[in-house]
């Protein structure tokens, strides 16, 4: 029988394979950023242990970071930052530290430098490490126990996933993202239906979508639950690679899943129907198309999702005005995120009750951007142009909402409370989020 | 890791749905380089409303609603349930990480079909002490699966990177094998 790209990468891993134990995952990138990691280092200290690879573990500063050129850290941030620098000095572990050129969103940083690639498998002490897999590799978000674990021994005690793949058949119209095929899937299988899965994401339109379509897909796996999200990898994966200078493994292109594998559960969403995508909730599951009314409450989590978010049902998605905007987060803050973004705004300007700002998804990226001129095209329509960072994705650092903001965010989670407490997020694409800051209320581009 | 085996107490009610980690530990308390001290800011934000479930019931075994802890990989979720107070959670299910985290920690996570967690909801609602016992497995009489490999591991205490350095041998073997 043939086997799914999930079991290809899994199988080439297993170190130990024991009855009744867990299997012994190798690890062969650890990312590494400073809110999950202290008490990992400090267990290796306390231990007397060292890092077993450190020449396949990164670290980043990312979640702390103030992206502001008016805003420190504030003195507890700036502890978990310096704890990180002095961990990666003590167990020499390579750091693309603040100001150094190369940091920015361990997610954004991964592939952008080359390391991300085909076949490896990826952890991080971050959810988001879903976002890795667009490469065709096994990449998921461990906590901080874990963390420890792989820095001691570069291996993971894992159970196997069960698979699930998503089939994405037809083109999409214009107008249309990887955001909103994302977003789509969520609300079809629900916050939790991927959980204890992998996800394959496959079809026409997934292989349609650039290497940053495909990890702003991978990138929210886990807000359907999923452990990870994968994508094969193809010329499209080749051509990223190439122009980063990696070199092609010819193996590479024997990880697609054969025609006879057979997964644990497949789901089809047809694509020529999806339209532009809102959240209306509190998880990223509770979305509605742009040309929607926030919808009747099916339950009591919805009825509590509305009133925390201050909407009515019945109330036209378009209708809805929204005080800030933030385009930025490992899901969409690359390059062709801001040039779509800089499209929509230039010559226009932001609507005079919103607050918009943009946030690279790292110093690479904000360079490439610079060069390209698109700050220019932000500040002049009136947004804010930061410094890469989390920034306003969960509120770690001065980048907040204050209570009872209305923000269209590019992010992934519109939690309570998870950009700034009491703040109320509408998730989108940066298309949208752009078209928005210069409406006021939702909107797509002119 | 801190062993556990059994408990028998009261249980706190949170029947609510998706409850996410950002909700468990808040952002803010993200920062310290510290593993204790997070029970004080357990559900930081929803504790400000008074009729808020944990404001008004004790207990060490809390009992949620399904895909309880998703969202954030953040272990400080875990650790602010275990630094409060609770030794068990029974749901009829949780986030992967969450549930992964629990268990490498000493705080076990509990998984019954949702008519088995409304039947200990109900009990628990009417002041009954509930046991979670892990060497039989059961919660309040209802038998629950957890495999043999993590229940040994949450009896012993087990110091997990121990056991893996145990298999130095074969990961050098791999590393050579890969190089």
């Amino acid at each position: 029988m043939g086997r799914t790209l999930f079991e290809k990468v899994w199988d080439s891993h297993v170190v130990t394979h024991d009855e009744g134990r867990p299997d012994l995952l190798y690890v062969d990138l650890h990312l590494v950023h400073e809110v999950t990691s202290p008490q990992a280092f400090e267990g290796l200290r306390l231990a007397g242990r060292k890092v077993r690879r450190p020449d396949l573990t990164v670290a980043t500063m990312d979640h702390n970071v103030a992206t502001g050129d008016d805003t420190p850290a504030d003195p507890l941030s700036q502890q978990q930052l310096d704890a990180l620098a002095t961990n990666c000095a003590e167990f020499d572990v390579p750091l693309h530290a603040t100001g150094s050129g190369r940091e920015g969103i361990v997610h954004v940083i991964g592939p952008e430098l080359g390391l991300t690639q085909p076949g490896k498998t990826i952890v991080c002490g971050d959810s988001h490490t879903s976002t890795h897999g667009a490469f065709g590799a096994l990449a998921f978000g461990i906590g901080t126990s874990e963390v420890e674990h792989v820095l001691a021994t570069q291996t993971l005690s894992q159970r196997k996933p069960r698979t699930l793949r998503i089939h994405f058949e037809g083109e999409r119209a214009p107008g249309v993202t990887a955001k909103d095929l994302v977003l789509v899937a969520i609300g079809e299988i629900g916050v939790d239906g991927g959980v204890g899965h992998v996800i394959e994401y496959a079809g026409p339109a997934i292989e349609a979508l650039s290497m940053e379509g495909r990890m702003t897909v991978c990138n929210m796996s886990i807000e359907a639950g999923a452990r990870a999200g994968m994508i094969a990898p193809d010329e499209t994966t080749f051509a990223y690679l190439r122009e980063r200078g990696v070199e092609i493994d010819e193996r590479w292109r024997d990880l697609p899943s054969d025609p006879d594998a057979v997964f644990d559960r497949e789901v089809v969403i047809d694509v020529a129907t999806v339209k532009p995508q809102v959240t209306w909730g509190t998880n990223p599951g509770m979305v509605a198309s742009i040309d929607d009314v926030v919808p009747e409450p099916a339950d009591e989590a919805a009825e509590r999702a509305l009133a925390y978010m201050a909407l009515t049902p019945g109330t036209p998605i378009r209708e809805i005005t929204v005080d800030r905007v933030f385009i930025g987060s490992c899901t969409n803050s690359r390059i062709e995120d801001l040039r779509a973004a800089a499209a929509v705004v230039q010559g226009r300007h932001v609507h005079p009750s919103v607050r918009a700002m943009v946030v690279p998804g790292s110093a690479c990226v904000k360079v490439q951007a610079e060069a390209e001129g698109l700050d220019q095209v932000f500040t002049a329509a009136g947004f804010e142009w930061r410094r890469a960072g989390c920034s306003m994705c969960l509120g770690m650092n001065p980048d907040v909402l204050a209570p009872g903001e209305r923000c269209a965010s590019t992010s992934n989670r519109n939690f309570e409370g998870r950009q700034g407490a009491g703040g109320r997020t509408h998730l989108v694409s940066p298309e949208v989020a752009a078209a928005t800051a210069l409406e006021g209320h939702f909107a797509v581009p002119a | 890791m801190k062993a556990f085996r059994s408990v028998t107490s009261t249980a706190v009610v949170l029947d609510r749905a998706d409850v996410d980690t950002d909700q468990i530990i808040p952002k803010q308390f993200l920062k310290r380089i510290e593993r204790s001290g997070f029970g004080e800011f357990l559900f930081f934000d929803w504790r400000k409303a008074p009729d808020f479930e944990l404001n008004h019931q004790r207990g060490k075994i809390l009992i949620a609603g399904r895909n309880f802890g998703c969202g954030s990989s953040r272990e400080h979720a875990p650790w602010a349930l275990e630094d409060y107070g609770f030794e068990a959670i029974v749901a009829p299910s949780y986030g992967d990480i969450f549930r992964q985290n629990s268990l490498k920690i000493g705080l076990l996570p509990v998984e019954l079909p949702p008519e088995q967690v409304r039947d200990l909801m109900d009990r628990a609602r009417a002041g009954e002490e509930l046991t979670v016992d892990l060497e039989v497995r059961t919660a309040g009489g209802h038998p629950f699966e957890l495999d043999d490999f993590s229940r040994k591991c949450l009896l012993e205490g087990m110091d997990e990177i121990a056991l893996t350095l145990r298999d130095e041998a074969a990961i050098a073997a791999y590393e050579s094998a890969h190089a």
